[in-house]
């Protein structure tokens, strides 16, 4: 066994090892990952109840148009007008459920969460670099969940643009009430969560270029952290654009530059700004927009590779690929931006150009998908729910992309842009993969986070429910746009003669399966919450996976390993090892100790194994501040 | 830190974890993916500035004969001519020049407060950065007087002129008589931004500057800190490069 962590002997001297930090420093502002991890998940889960209590009630309006909703009233207020919503309002909702979910739950509660939590844990790190840093993140993101949550509060309401904001609707206070202070508050708070997302992206990539323990090579990562790695690496190039392009919208709403705003009439009245471009808001806007699908996207597959890999019971079928894979989406995520512009009177050869860039995304993306299912051929598979969350994700990446390769196409585009069919697509790719993505992280590495065990059936019937659910929720979709219903309306009573009605049961079937989708994530909010408090003490390593963060002891201690970190000689994914008495060989085994099962290329590479652990003293350096 | 006492890590191991294979500490690195994310902040603004200029007429007459007009963009020889103390000479860019040497020869001064630290010596850190902080507050005064002068316009013996021939007034964000609005909304905020930078570098050259004195450094055995504040001034002055190419020499 690795010897290496078997020495009680602690040599590193960590002074704030040895004195109990007060509740303030230990809970709030902790600069441990592992607590800083747990803060966004909470955070993350709580403002998904939200976001999705919000696609609720405007699936009520859109599902039963004609319904009382008077009861609604004491929750919304003055939102409910004569047992109706509110037309504004729900623009609004529109607005901030994607606000909430892109950014909120799907960027800052999963890649915040296991970033967070596996970088230190599966590279063999005491923590992240900067610990200081890293809480700074968590609270600026605290921060601009306030200021983002009491705009729900105001009395113009939240903003109502849709998501993108796009100008000049979101830059002129007089377009709607939501173009208001709820504007503001919108840009005030999405300035402050770009900082947060720079501070933690920072965080991640230095720890893992830095922090690597002994051995740990860039090719002996697991798939998590390379996914981390790139999502860090995309969030770090692309926020700061969406910054820029925030900071201009502030000052062509406040200050009365023209940057965005050109030649606008609004009520017969000509306003003074010309010169500004609403396009160029666009370019700027997509050139975060699109990378962000990835930022969403990418932890979800990395968790998912490791989950299968280990649920199969299994090595990851194409680990080298899977890397370049990632790292093909990530550089192609950057140059792809203006397929969301196709319909703006884009220059047609410019948008062939970025038609056939988008078009190429599919190869990257089918080898993940292809890789996936590979590794579950004739794998062992054991279905935990984790598992059944990650097969769940693969179908819905699968199902989703498939609409991608003919939204990317500039002239079908015209038909399908702002219909449903798009709608339907990048909630299967991304919302609900990505969603499904971090149920499956947090089964997974539930027991890790908190030492207990969740309830397995009541993660089986969540599961079911959730993913018959969202099929049922996005797959009518398709045919709901391809019958040309534009997203963000709030009724279709107008269009084309009464035709629309003939989707009236439709939208009423897609109601009723979102809002029994939505219930059945209190079934997971009971059995997270119940099993921190109540959940059976788990064991250190329940499924018996290879990766580091399974050698910690379950307490979660500060420093994450009480003696040695240990050091590690190979690859993630050694399991079910030909001539090997058990079916998985931890990362931090030397080949030294399984000459049953090695290959012959490494029994080679027993004869490095001193230098590796010759490594220690300058390890151990890096940590004596 | 680590990287300076540890023993050396032989080549081939260099990425095979347990050391920096940067050679870089992670303060240095975290420093040099800031900026390479400020990067593309400024580089969204200048693209902005790019897309919007060339939406707009540009003068198409002889030099001599330019007059200023909000139909056409401005040829910047002739809206910054204006030099203090220097009253009714036309010396263009003449100001600006002065500002970007004032910036250039603060990082050069930082360059040997840097090579400074790695000698540990401390007087000599505390005189270059000294000469850098006033370097910092030189490029922001004169920026406030360019501002201030754009904003008040030009004084009448230099009278820049529109087309019929009237001197014209000053420029801000709303209003813009030396060309399209979108000339004054962009300055204002690309330099202002720029400067904005500028003022947080000058602050955190006060904080070296009075760590320094007090002798933490000295203390904790290397001077880190000042090389990577170092290369946030750089940079800033790099951006500045770009900024001064792009309003005033396109
Ligand atoms: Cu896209």
């Amino acid at each position: 066994m690795a010897t290496a962590t078997l020495h009680a002997t602690d040599t590193h001297d960590h002074e704030h090892e040895h004195h109990e930090l007060g509740f303030v420093q230990k809970y709030i502002f902790s600069e441990d990952h592992k607590t800083i991890a747990k803060q966004y998940l909470i955070s993350g889960i709580i403002w998904a109840f939200f976001g999705g209590a919000m696609s609720v009630i405007f699936r009520l309006q859109l599902g039963f148009p004609n319904m009382d909703l008077t009861w609604l009233k004491p929750v919304l207020g003055q939102w409910i007008v004569e047992g109706k919503l509110e037309k504004e309002f729900y623009l609004a909702l529109v607005t901030m459920h994607g606000t909430v979910m892109v950014f909120f739950v799907l960027t800052a509660g999963l890649s915040g969460t296991f970033s967070n939590f596996l970088i230190p844990l599966q590279i063999g790190a005491r923590d992240m670099a900067s610990g200081f840093i890293n809480m700074l993140s968590y609270w600026f993101f605290f921060l601009a969940s306030i200021i983002m949550f009491s705009s729900l509060f105001i009395e113009t309401g939240p903003a109502s643009g849709g998501w993108v904001i796009y100008p000049p609707l979101s830059a002129l206070p007089q377009a709607m009430p939501g173009s208001g202070l709820g504007m503001t508050l919108w840009l005030s708070s999405m300035a402050l969560f770009i900082v947060s997302q720079l501070m933690g992206g920072i965080n991640y990539i230095c720890t893992v270029i830095n922090l690597r323990t002994r051995g740990m090579s860039f090719t002996k990562l697991p798939l998590t952290i390379w996914a981390f790695f790139f999502t860090a690496i995309l969030g770090l190039l692309s926020f700061p654009v969406l910054l820029s392009a925030a900071l201009l919208l502030i000052f062509d709403r406040s200050f009365g530059t023209s940057f965005y705003l050109s030649e606008i009439y609004i009520g017969g009245e000509a306003l003074p700004n010309i010169g500004g471009s609403a396009i160029l808001y666009q370019h700027l806007f997509w050139f975060l927009g699109h990378p962000e699908v990835y930022i969403v996207l990418l932890p979800a597959l990395g968790i998912t590779s490791e989950i299968i890999a280990t649920n199969s019971r299994k090595p990851i079928f194409g680990y080298r690929a899977m890397i370049g894979s990632m790292m093909g989406i990530t550089c192609l995520a950057f140059i792809v931006w203006a397929h969301h512009m196709f319909v703006t009177g884009m220059n047609p050869f410019l948008g062939s150009v970025f038609m056939f860039l988008t078009l190429i995304i599919a190869v990257p993306s089918a080898v993940k998908a292809f890789n996936y299912i590979t590794t579950l051929w004739r794998g062992n598979i054991i279905f935990t729910p984790a598992m059944l969350f990650s097969i769940g994700l693969v179908s819905l990446f699968i199902s989703g992309g498939l609409t991608g390769i003919i939204l990317g196409n500039s002239a079908l585009d015209i038909n399908l842009h702002d219909t449903y069919f798009v709608v339907a697509h990048f909630h299967l790719v991304m919302g609900a993969a990505s969603f499904f993505g971090l149920m499956a992280g947090v089964y997974h590495w539930f027991p890790k986070l908190f030492g207990k065990t969740m309830n397995k059936n009541a993660g089986y019937i969540h599961f079911w429910f959730t993913f018959v659910g969202v099929y049922c929720v996005f797959f009518p979709m398709h045919y709901i746009g391809l019958a040309g219903f534009p997203r963000r309306y709030y009724s279709f009573t107008a269009l084309g003669n009464g035709r629309m009605e003939a989707f009236v049961d439709m939208n009423m079937f897609i109601s009723i399966a979102a809002i029994l989708t939505f219930l059945a994530q209190a079934i997971f909010a009971v059995n997270f919450f119940y099993s921190i408090f109540k959940g059976k003490r788990a064991p250190q390593n329940p499924w018996n996976s290879t990766t580091l963060e399974w050698t910690a002891p379950i307490e979660g201690i500060h420093g994450n390993w009480p003696g040695e970190i240990p050091a590690v000689y190979r690859w993630p994914y050694d399991y079910s090892k030909p001539g090997s008495s058990v079916d998985f060989i931890p990362q931090n085994v030397p080949y030294s100790a399984t000459p049953e099962s090695n290959f012959p290329e490494e029994n080679e590479e027993i004869a490095n194994e001193k230098e590796i652990e010759g490594l220690l003293d300058i390890q151990n350096s890096a940590y004596s501040h | 830190m680590s990287a300076l006492h540890a023993p050396a890590v032989p080549e081939k191991l260099t990425w095979t974890g347990g050391s920096e294979p940067l050679k870089a500490s992670y303060g240095k690195l975290m420093m040099w993916f800031f900026l390479l994310s400020d990067t593309f902040t400024f580089s969204a603004l200048l693209v902005t500035y790019g897309m919007i200029r060339y939406s707009q007429q540009a003068y198409e007459g002889a030099v001599e004969k330019f007059y200023f007009s909000t139909t056409h963009w401005p040829i910047p020889e002739k809206v910054f001519e204006s030099v203090p103390f220097l009253h009714g000479m036309s010396l263009p860019l003449v100001f600006v020049g002065i500002m970007t040497f004032i910036l250039i020869f603060s990082s050069v001064t930082m360059v040997l407060a840097v090579e400074a630290g790695h000698r540990n010596d401390r007087a000599d850190v505390e005189k270059w950065m000294l000469w850098t902080i006033l370097g910092g507050f030189t490029f922001l005064g004169s920026q406030a007087w360019e501002w201030s002068h754009f904003i008040h316009g030009p004084e009448l013996a230099l009278a820049a002129k529109d087309a019929a021939g009237n001197a014209i007034e000053g420029a801000n964000l709303v209003r813009n008589p030396y060309g399209p609005p979108a000339f004054a909304d962009l300055f204002f905020f690309i330099t202002g931004f720029h400067g904005t930078h500028v003022f947080s570098g000058v602050i955190l050259n006060i904080l070296i500057f009075f760590n320094t004195a007090t002798g933490l450094y000295e203390r904790r055995g290397h001077y880190e800190m000042v090389e990577k504040v170092g290369l946030y001034w750089h940079f800033v002055d790099l951006v500045w490069v770009f900024v001064f190419t792009f309003f005033y020499l396109v």
